[in-house]
């Protein structure tokens, strides 16, 4: 699999060239957030706030009342925690553009509890007015940026950095699922990191004999319902989502919403954070610790199929390990 | 002369103010108290802007602004057509709302029956005034907020090169929230000239005098230190006022210190210092006592 280093800074860069409205604001994350190529090359364009992320959800709300198309940087925490009143008052209601890049979604820091997004998507999708997107490869990080330019609303968007595998040739499709694989037995649902884990499940599953159809989501608000409704037909014994999020409000819970509201009986199981707090930890140690990672969806699946395929973490493609410190991270966060 | 038209609004002002809070059984008089002086000397003297551009009467509210609904409106339009030389102004204490609305009425800005609207169900005339209600262009109704707006509409202006001025009118209140110190930070920072504030230091807030609620120190030495040009002034000296607003400090926010009385014009509620954020009546010799009091003063005594 081919690993890309940083595709945000480079995207950044290209996206925003050659649109003067297009402002890049940072809070004191700017290397951890990919932006100090664009900061060297445009810094008429540049603009650092401090640690003000209250201040500066309205400022920027400010600035897109004037025309201009700011892009907060910062850790995804630092977007929606601290500043949440303001991010309701003075962008979502105005549904003002602004987009809200936030880095190290969920448990992939080991900065634990303070800097873990894990309820992001459950607080931020009941918040009208704001799209929810989130990116599963290094494709999805280059082409997420005209994506979230062209929402004619606020956008909060969960980027993933560093050491990014390539997993799709296609840009990412706003409001589209991502077949990755089709099947009868099982309908898989993956966003974010959990979609390259899934995949190393899916495809010793698939060997083994078990059919199953693997959606990749990359938007959470508003969600293909159409989509996954069609996919849905025909699945003999149930769905599986894996989410880098609490299992309660995020795409486990879009995916309950919407059976419920169809009628459909359908067994689901919500992989993801089971309503607790992680901490501080490597990514694929929390991954395991936690149930979001390839052997608790087999085991999930398995359940679904009260059938043993007896696959172990041996069977699986190795695990990509990040080390603690490298060159496409700008501190060991 | 300016001076006779200033006096005439603010008195203006604190009349449809009192006899709306007497109509509706309380209201938010004493904001009138302090604020129609400083008000009425920005709308008629200070600030540069065009004609009202909105309905006299204003229009229903029609739903929060998003991609479904053509339909929302601000209430900018009350402060006229935007343009590049043109000053803007904010209101950040949306609950001075109905003072708002009587100084537009005042300044030919908004038809008398539009104050009718207040509070009325379905209305845009809101209580607390929303970027739909007129005048108001953001939503500040979560204090401290607006500044930071403001700020960023002032950055915005200075890298499209427009020559009109941001101006802000906060209430002292919001100088406890933490927000308000981070936006006097970032102001300094991108050295926003073009911004200046008018803060209404009546010293009063929700829970009665601030020297009770919390020690709120030296505003004009803790504003200085976060870097804005400070003057302060007799919140109710039109004169004094002009003076300060016309000041364009050279890479920094000029901030007025308007220090105000907030029975100033109706001395008759001292009696009810220092709880006088929100003016009710507990009983019919209440009411009475303090509408003969009041009428007396601002209808009689010229």
């Amino acid at each position: 699999m081919d690993l890309v280093s940083k595709p945000y800074a480079q995207a950044f860069i290209e996206f925003a060239r050659h649109k003067p409205e297009v402002l890049c604001i940072s809070a004191d994350l700017t290397s951890s957030c990919e932006i100090d190529g664009f900061r060297e090359q445009f810094p008429e364009r540049f603009f650092s706030m401090g640690m003000t992320e209250q201040h500066t959800l309205s400022f920027c709300a400010g600035l897109a009342l004037e025309g201009f198309r700011p892009f907060f940087h910062t850790f995804s925490v630092f977007l929606y925690r601290r500043p949440y009143d303001q991010l309701i008052n003075s962008i979502a209601y105005a549904n003002r553009r602004v987009r809200l890049m936030g880095f190290l979604p969920g448990i992939t820091t080991p900065g634990g509890i303070t800097h873990q997004a894990i309820e992001d998507i459950a607080v931020l999708r009941s918040v009208p007015n704001l799209t929810l997107l989130e990116t599963g490869d290094a494709t999805e990080v280059e082409t997420v940026l005209e994506v979230a330019d062209a929402i004619d609303g606020p956008v909060y968007v969960r980027v993933w950095r560093g050491l990014v595998p390539r997993l799709f040739t296609t840009p990412f499709g706003f409001n589209q699922l991502r077949t990755l694989s089709q099947g009868k037995d099982v309908l898989v649902l993956s966003a974010g990191i959990t979609t390259e884990e899934a995949m190393r499940a899916t495809q010793a599953l698939i060997q083994t004999g078990v059919s199953i159809t693997h959606l990749h989501v990359s938007t959470l608000k508003p969600f293909a319902r159409q989509a996954f409704l069609e996919a849905l037909v025909g699945i003999r014994y149930g769905i599986v989502t894996i989410e880098n999020h609490t299992i309660v409000g995020g795409l486990g819970s879009i995916v309950a919403e919407i059976l419920a509201e169809e009628g459909i009986a359908k067994k689901l199981i919500r992989l993801g954070l089971q309503d607790t707090f992680a901490h501080g930890a490597s990514r694929p140690y929390l991954m395991k610790k936690y149930g979001l990672d390839a052997m608790a969806l087999i085991r999930a699946i398995e359940k679904l199929l009260h059938h043993t395929t007896g696959l172990t973490a041996n069977e699986l493609p190795a695990v990509r390990l990040d080390t603690v410190h490298n060159e496409a991270k700008a501190e060991a966060l | 002369m300016w001076q006779d038209e200033v006096r005439r609004v603010a008195l203006g002002i604190r009349q449809r103010v009192f006899e709306h809070t007497l109509k509706n059984q309380g209201g938010y008089l004493s904001q009138a108290c302090s604020a129609a002086d400083f008000l009425a000397t920005l709308y008629i003297k200070t600030l540069k802007l065009g004609p009202s551009i909105a309905p006299p009467v204003p229009r229903p509210f029609a739903g929060p602004p998003g991609v479904n609904n053509p339909n929302s409106f601000t209430g900018a339009d009350y402060h006229g057509a935007k343009q590049p030389e043109y000053d803007r102004f904010f209101i950040s204490p949306a609950h001075y709302a109905l003072v708002i609305y009587a100084a537009l009425i005042e300044t030919g800005r908004m038809a008398p029956a539009g104050l009718d609207l207040f509070n009325q169900d379905g209305s845009s005339v809101e209580m607390i005034g929303a970027e739909h209600s007129p005048g108001m262009e953001v939503t500040t109704g979560s204090l401290a907020q607006g500044l930071s707006m403001a700020a960023g509409v002032a950055l915005a202006r200075k890298l499209k090169q427009e020559s009109g001025r941001v101006w802000v009118f906060l209430s002292d209140g919001e100088l406890q929230e933490g927000q308000t110190w981070e936006a006097f930070q970032v102001i300094h920072h991108y050295a926003l000239d073009n911004l200046a504030v008018i803060v209404d230091v009546n010293g009063q807030q929700c829970d009665g005098a601030m020297d009770s609620v919390l020690l709120p120190g030296s505003f004009a030495a803790k504003l200085t230190a976060f870097g804005a040009q400070v003057i302060e002034v007799d919140g109710h000296d039109i004169e004094a006022l002009q003076q300060a607003a016309a000041i364009r400090p050279l890479q920094r926010a000029l901030v007025i210190l308007a220090k105000t009385c907030p029975y100033q014009g109706m001395d008759y509620l001292k009696k009810r210092y220092p709880r006088l954020h929100y003016v009710r009546f507990r009983s019919t010799e209440e009411f009475n006592e303090l509408e003969a009091a009041i009428r007396q003063q601002l209808y009689h005594l010229k």
